[in-house]
């Protein structure tokens, strides 16, 4: 291991030692992991990355750590499904849902990400994490804190939903509910961080965090037989995922492990929270932060900070970017569950929804294969489908009461 | 008087004071009194046109100064400005 030669600001190329910095000293760009390819090709081959456990840490070059992972080391390899009964429906020919809803170990992507960030936070001699999270990051560290003997302090907007703060709160994390919105509490935690010596691990470690993204469309490519994706959907909330997965796809290109296909990505939002969306219909060069206001919290992050990069991306591939109502969302996640048996959560309805969407507008083809992002568990947004879906029949404990409730059904 | 939470990029110009008190009425003259104060600081938060940088958020007492009036934003004597670089989300 060891292929990281620095960090390097993504706007004025200036480089930094391996540290726990996020951002440029002259611009306030953002920091960005720089690996040495040259060496990297002559360590990686698809031989290689299979005879490896399947777990993020089979594309282990490409994932910033310079020892071995300490914390998430079984994280990742979560299933691609075809979607044969979801491509009837939506009247395609192909189409591929990658399933972090049962990612290893709280049921979101965010634990790729984490077992990245906490594994260098171990390595740069951290005893304490800690992160401004909409939830799927807050349980993750949490979680991976616990396994680890870590401290962790978890800022979150106080009105997340129930099941997102118990599944928080039971691995012993000492969480904050913040009065304000997300972009609130990361404001609040970037001023914490810059007085603690924490290892926060969207803030000091985000360099090395948002790389563990990149696992999630490695293995798209690996499973799809070594192919890059045709069209993939992706979620956006800072847009961090996104750009991580249009850098997997370039880094299996230029070390020769795919061929180029011309991939388009395509961004989903919630049209209660579309900074990015909206920045892209309109031809903008920047987006303007909002106010969110969405079921899907999970991505109500108003000022992206990704969003530009996102939006550039987007731009670059061909794809488009789209957003969803309440209402869509929830038909989403509906349509999911009931075609294929996958119950996501609000992210994930999102993401769906702008599929099917961008499809119905002609912006995805309908004979070119497709991959949905899903990227969470929908046992963790119960709230935002519990009145859509009502409650079972209650019967006494007799046959012919349950022949009535049948054959009532059946008419 | 408005005081300014200087964040740790920019503590190499504050004089490694985390904040600093300034008389200014509005956000852009708060930048361009920074800068007199400490020089070299205007640079660092705005570009070659004079806007302020793409990964810099301002905030007037916790609120986004893109939801004010952007650099034109009136401060009034007590407020609180601080300045913090966008951090990617969860």
């Amino acid at each position: 291991m060891n292929f990281v030669e620095s960090l390097k600001c993504k706007e004025c190329a200036e480089l930094y030692p391996k540290e726990p910095k996020y951002v440029c000293e002259t611009c306030f760009g953002p920091l960005e992991v720089l690996y040495n390819y040259d060496e990297i090709k002559k360590h990686i081959s698809r031989e290689k990355i299979t005879s490896r456990p399947q777990n993020i840490w089979r594309y282990r070059e490409l994932l910033p750590l310079d020892a071995e992972p300490t914390l998430g080391t079984q994280v990742g390899y979560t299933p691609l499904v075809r979607a044969v009964n979801l491509a009837k429906d939506l009247g395609v020919s192909e189409i591929y849902v990658k399933n972090d809803a049962v990612c290893y170990p709280t049921l979101s992507f965010k634990d790729r990400v984490v077992s990245v960030a906490l594994s260098k936070a171990k390595e740069f001699g951290f005893n304490t994490a800690g992160c401004a999270s909409t939830g799927n990051l807050a349980n993750s560290v949490s979680s991976i804190s616990a396994a680890g003997k870590l401290k962790s302090y978890i800022f979150i907007p106080y009105d997340l939903e129930r099941s997102k703060i118990l599944n928080t709160i039971v691995y012993g994390a000492n969480l904050v509910g913040v009065k304000g919105t997300y972009d609130d509490v990361n404001r609040l935690c970037s001023e914490i961080a810059s007085k603690y010596n924490w290892a926060f691990v969207n803030v000091n470690m985000r360099p090395y965090y948002s790389e563990g993204s990149k696992s999630y469309a490695f293995e798209v490519m690996e499973q799809l037989g070594w192919k890059a994706p045709k069209h993939i959907v992706v979620p956006m909330a800072s847009g961090s995922l996104l750009t991580k997965v249009w850098k997997a796809i370039k880094e299996f290109e230029l070390l020769g492990i795919v061929e180029p296909q011309g991939s388009k990505v395509y961004g989903a939002q919630a049209t209660g929270c579309s900074p990015i969306s909206t920045a892209f219909k309109n031809g903008w060069d920047m987006f303007k932060p909002v106010k969110p206001n969405t079921i899907a919290k999970s991505l109500a992050i108003g000022t992206p900070a990704d969003g530009y990069y996102a939006m550039n991306i987007i731009r670059e591939s061909g794809g488009a970017a789209e957003d969803v109502s309440d209402t869509e969302i929830v038909d989403a996640i509906e349509l999911l569950a009931r075609t294929e048996g996958i119950y996501t959560e609000t992210a994930g309805g999102v993401t769906l929804g702008v599929t099917k969407k961008l499809i119905d507008q002609g912006k995805i083809p309908r004979d070119e294969p497709i991959v949905v992002s899903i990227t969470g568990n929908g046992l963790k947004t119960q709230d935002a489908v519990e009145k859509r879906l009502g409650e079972p029949n209650i019967i006494n404990p007799s046959f012919e009461a349950f022949e009535e409730l049948y054959n009532n059904e059946k008419t | 008087m408005v005081s300014v939470r200087i964040p740790t990029p920019l503590r190499e110009l504050s004089g490694d004071r985390d904040e600093l008190s300034i008389d200014a009425s509005t956000v852009s003259a708060l930048i361009e009194k920074l800068e007199s104060e400490c020089p070299g600081m205007k640079s660092r938060l705005c570009d070659e046109n004079g806007e302020v940088r793409r990964f810099i958020n301002l905030y007037v007492n916790e609120e986004d100064i893109r939801f004010l009036d952007g650099v034109s934003t009136k401060l009034n004597d007590g407020d609180a400005i601080s300045i913090i670089p966008a951090i990617a989300g969860g």
